[in-house]
């Protein structure tokens, strides 16, 4: 019986989202705080280091780190008010159970009795269902530790197969390409290897919004004569002032990087002795894109023959460069396809594994490298381990003191668990970090299986949209209230310093995992006393995987301003560069630089596909979908945040001036975007730094805002990630303002 | 204490990314928490992204300053320009109409004008003035103009303007491309003088020009 509450205006009186700005302490002039508390910021997984300002319990301002190597000080807007969340008036301060006839739908009830209902139910749906029919959603926002913590209570306690991650949204095509081409997930270079390039290639990445900080390495790059080449269907802030743009049409990405391939191959721009030495495959990829000429390459992704010829030549003759990519190209039903595309053009030119030679996937999760490394993504185990691996199994059993076979197979990914729901298979779900009815595609879809739940507990800070939806909310903790370690872009490990105490009866979040554990009466490997022991455990789990964290000690983070993973041992110094010629790993050991045992990197061949919808007559614009720097993901928090709510205050509609004079839409002018699944009315914004056979709408609000109405759930077959970027839709101008509350559905 | 001697702010507009970090970063700048003094704005959203960012110049002879009946307006010997001071600001709006730069604004509820002083409780310090501790792309950054020449071989920062017969040379410097030259716009340069009176067609193309004169 997991609807929302009824009435929307009521929930949202009571539970938000409201707007907090300075005020009281946070306005007073010549204000003595308390403490500064070095952490990093709580959004984005550049993780930027920074200071919390706390006075009288309550975070109150931000200072900048200037001595954090990665951001040196820098922050975006985000991290600028992220302070604003602390002490925030829509925060959960006590556990609450559905009770339609109560203000707002719910009613607080006492900690030990929700945790209470919480596992009866478990034990419940279990008992008549089977432990798969229970299943876990969690997020890459979380700890490491916590996200460590998550898969083991899912695999170990619940003994379901089911848990994933709203990372399956966000970094899973790239990472299951590495794992394909290098055999290890993870940035290849530090980003100090990127003002050291010739060439930045950038491909569908809005770094200036959705990576800020990388920005200023990309300048970096470019004040020293490097020459950037953008590719992306939107003439972003970056691409404005770039060397070379590429306005690609969306879902082709594959097509041009294989087209880049072919001309490389053509003109012999190619490291012979790399591709012999240190590759394997290059015959078969080099056969694969003979087809793809630069007229074929120029048709399929609406890009001028002209540059392609013009990038390839930048590309092909650069003796240093540095490629980076992408939602842009991940966020596709080929998205692993696209990847392995880019990486086919990084491995022919043998510009990896040195200085200033480097390729990386820019992480888009606060923890988006920490959190898909330990298990809690729905076919691993710590360390970066393979859960339908016997050998891997056998490992992780024992330091869990288990036997293997009581873990479970591999489960079903974030989508799939919504389909199992709808299916009947999947009867009850916990939730944490993970907001899916704003932030999957097909939004009407997730509801109908969130209504079709016996049933549904969140763990939450605020109530966002879906966790309306519960039957049980318990009180978590926000990213200041406690401590942990996160792994950002770079794959350094950092660490997350406790600013304040959670207020309230809400609590850490490892603890009410734990505590749910313990009323199963499952609680053995479930009484850590501290994130600590929990990291303790992680580093003792992760020994010997790929993603090997045994000699990483939260000292030696403090000390060395972060450690880089692989580090396996204390005295191991860890591993900026990976890939480096002559270097060791578990797996080739000392055979080669990359994670086989021949210690070789894989070409594969990148297979084109269009979009799973493609335009027609019926549907015949490009959809695609993004952020915005001033809000983050589903905008749980930063919808709450009131400078940065005044900076975007709601979702519209880009559309290019040709489009929009066809269509007769005038910039401001309320506009229907519709497709097969659902519509949304938002006003155009007409701008000529579109493709004109695109539009863009951002992704991070809720209701009748949310464009996740309109986008479709199809999905790449390798990563299961769903193609956000591309989709058929059609526009009209509205009659009107939309009616209702803005987070109405 | 003072702002370390040799320290600079600079500007390049070319690195905006309009992400407003600086703005709210402003916000939280001790000697007016909760009131931005900087500015940020598209140049034209229809046709680029471009944005621009504004803090105050800290010109030498301050205009604002030179065109106060109060005498509010204090340049510091470091070279900082500050906020009006309380107890002598009028509120007459002078330095807002004055100021070439477009800086000043007018707090209606306070009465009284208010405007970027380089973080001087920051500055003078030694630390960096908020926006530019913050700023992720490096439009505005501060520090030596030493560091600043190795950090951006491909730039060069220009603190000299021309306003009409009006010449400002600022504390803080625009960036712009080191190999780039600097125009100097005199409408008369480009008139052709029996234009006047001809049809609008011929009126558009000077126009034209004048912009294409412009560029740089």
């Amino acid at each position: 019986m997991a609807r929302a509450p009824r009435d929307e205006r009521d929930i949202t009186e009571r539970f938000g989202p409201r707007l907090a700005y300075p005020a009281g302490a946070r306005i007073d002039t010549g204000l003595e705080p308390d403490r500064l508390v070095k952490t990093h910021c709580c959004f984005c997984g550049q993780q930027c280091g920074l200071q919390l300002v706390v006075k009288d319990e309550v975070v109150v301002g931000v200072e900048p780190w200037m001595e954090f190597p990665f951001n040196r000080g820098m922050l975006c807007p985000k991290g600028v008010s992220r302070y604003l969340q602390n002490a925030h008036p829509d925060r959960l301060l006590r556990a609450h159970v559905r009770a339609d006839s109560a203000p707002g739908g719910f009613r607080p009830i006492a900690y030990e009795e929700a945790i209470r209902r919480v596992a009866d139910a478990i034990e419940r749906i279990q008992d008549r269902h089977g432990r798969d029919a229970f299943a876990v959603l969690s997020g890459a926002s979380l700890t490491t530790e916590k996200t460590y913590l998550l898969g083991k209570f899912a695999h170990m306690c619940l003994g379901t197969a089911n848990i994933d991650y709203n990372g399956r949204l966000c970094m899973v095509s790239a990472a299951a390409a590495n794992k394909l081409a290098f055999g290890i997930d993870r940035a290849a270079n530090p980003w100090v290897d990127i003002p050291r390039a010739e060439v930045v290639w950038i491909s569908g990445a809005n770094v200036a919004e959705c990576a800020p900080i990388t920005t200023d390495y990309v300048l970096q790059a470019q004040q020293h004569g490097a020459r950037i080449v953008v590719v992306d269907p939107r003439l972003t802030p970056l691409a404005r002032t770039c060397d070379l743009f590429l306005p690609i049409r969306p879902g082709r990405d594959v097509a041009l990087f294989n087209g880049i391939l072919h001309l490389m191959i053509e003109h012999d721009w190619l490291d012979h002795g790399f591709i012999a030495a240190s590759t394997v495959g290059f015959e078969d990829v080099a056969g694969h894109v003979r087809e793809w000429t630069p007229r074929r390459t120029a048709e399929v992704t609406g890009i001028a023959e002209r540059l392609i010829r013009e990038a390839a030549e930048l590309w092909g003759t650069a003796r240093t460069s540095f490629l980076l990519h992408a939602r842009g190209i991940e966020h596709s039903s080929h998205g692993v396809q696209n990847v392995l595309g880019a990486i086919n053009m990084v491995l022919a030119s043998g510009r990896i594994g040195r200085e200033g030679c480097g390729y990386a996937t820019i992480t888009g999760q606060g923890n988006g490298q920490g959190g898909r490394e330990h298990g809690q993504k729905a076919d691993q185990l710590p360390g970066m381990r393979d859960l339908a691996n016997p050998e891997h199994r056998a490992q992780v059993a024992r330091v869990w003191g288990i036997e293997p076979d009581a873990l479970p197979q591999p489960g079903a990914d974030a989508y799939e668990i919504f389909r199992g729901i709808h299916r009947g298979e999947i009867r009850g779900l916990l939730s944490i970090c993970f907001n899916p009815l704003v932030s999957l595609p097909d939004s009407h879809y997730v509801r109908r299986a969130l209504e079709q739940l016996e049933f549904y507990a969140a763990i939450d800070f605020f109530l966002s949209e879906t966790a309306a939806h519960a039957d049980v909310v318990l009180p978590g903790s926000l990213q200041e209230e406690d401590e942990g370690t996160v792994t950002q872009v770079e794959g350094r490990v950092i660490k997350i310093n406790k600013a304040v105490e959670p207020p309230g009866d809400a609590g850490a979040d490892w603890r009410i995992i734990q505590d749910i554990a313990h009323a199963l009466g499952r609680g053995r490997g479930f009484t850590f006393q501290s994130p600590r022991e929990i990291f303790e455990e992680l580093r003792a789990a992760s020994r010997g995987g790929v993603a090997d964290y045994s000699g990483i000690t939260w000292e030696r983070i403090e000390r060395e301003m972060g450690v880089f993973w692989p580090c396996y041992s204390e005295d191991h110094p860890g591993t900026p560069r990976l890939f480096e010629p002559g270097s060791w790993n578990p797996v080739a050991q000392g055979r080669g630089p990359f994670f086989f045992p021949d210690g070789r990197a894989r070409f594969t061949v990148a297979r084109y596909a269009p979009p799973a919808e493609d335009v027609d007559a019926e549907y015949p614009v490009i959809l695609t979908t993004g952020r915005v720097v001033s809000q983050f993901l589903s905008g749980t928090q930063t919808r709450r945040i009131g400078p940065l709510v005044d900076a975007c205050p709601e979702p519209v509609v880009e559309l290019h001036p040709r489009l929009a004079e066809r269509l007769g839409i005038a910039d401001g002018a309320w506009t229907v975007v519709e497709s097969r699944r659902g519509a949304v009315t938002l006003r155009a914004r007409v701008v000529s730094t579109i493709r004109p056979d695109t539009v863009f709408v951002p992704y991070h609000w809720a209701g009748r805002q949310s464009i996740n109405q309109v986008t479709i759930a199809a999905q790449d077959p390798i990563s299961k990630i769903p193609e956000f970027k591309a989709c058929a839709v059609r526009l009209r101008s509205a009659d009107g303002a939309p009616a209702g509350p803005a987070g109405a559905p | 204490m003072a702002v370390p001697e040799r320290h600079r702010f600079f500007i390049d507009p070319s690195r905006c990314i309009g992400c407003n970090a600086c703005v709210q970063a402003c916000m939280e700048c001790d000697t007016h928490r909760g009131q931005a003094m900087i500015q940020l704005d598209f140049l034209d959203r229809q046709r680029s992204t471009q944005t621009v960012p504004l803090v105050c110049m800290h010109c030498e002879s301050p205009t604002c300053a030179e065109v106060c009946p109060a005498d509010a307006i204090k340049r510091t010997a470091d070279g900082v320009v500050q906020t009006a001071r309380k107890p002598r600001c009028i509120a007459c709006n002078n330095c807002v109409l004055a100021c070439p730069f477009g800086i000043p604004k007018m707090a209606s509820g306070m009465n009284l004008m208010m405007k970027c002083d380089l973080c001087y409780d920051r500055t003078s310090v030694g630390k960096k003035p908020m926006c530019a501790s913050v700023c992720p792309s490096g439009a505005l950054w501060f520090g030596t103009l030493e560091e600043m020449e190795r950090l951006r071989p491909r730039s060069r920062p220009v603190g000299i303007f021309q306003f009409g017969q009006q010449t400002i040379r600022t504390q803080v410097r625009a960036m712009v491309p080191v190999d780039a030259p600097v125009s100097r716009l005199d409408v008369t340069d480009a008139l052709h003088e029996p234009t006047i009176g001809r049809s609008d067609a011929a009126a558009d193309a000077l126009l034209a020009g004048l912009f294409d004169a412009g560029e740089g």
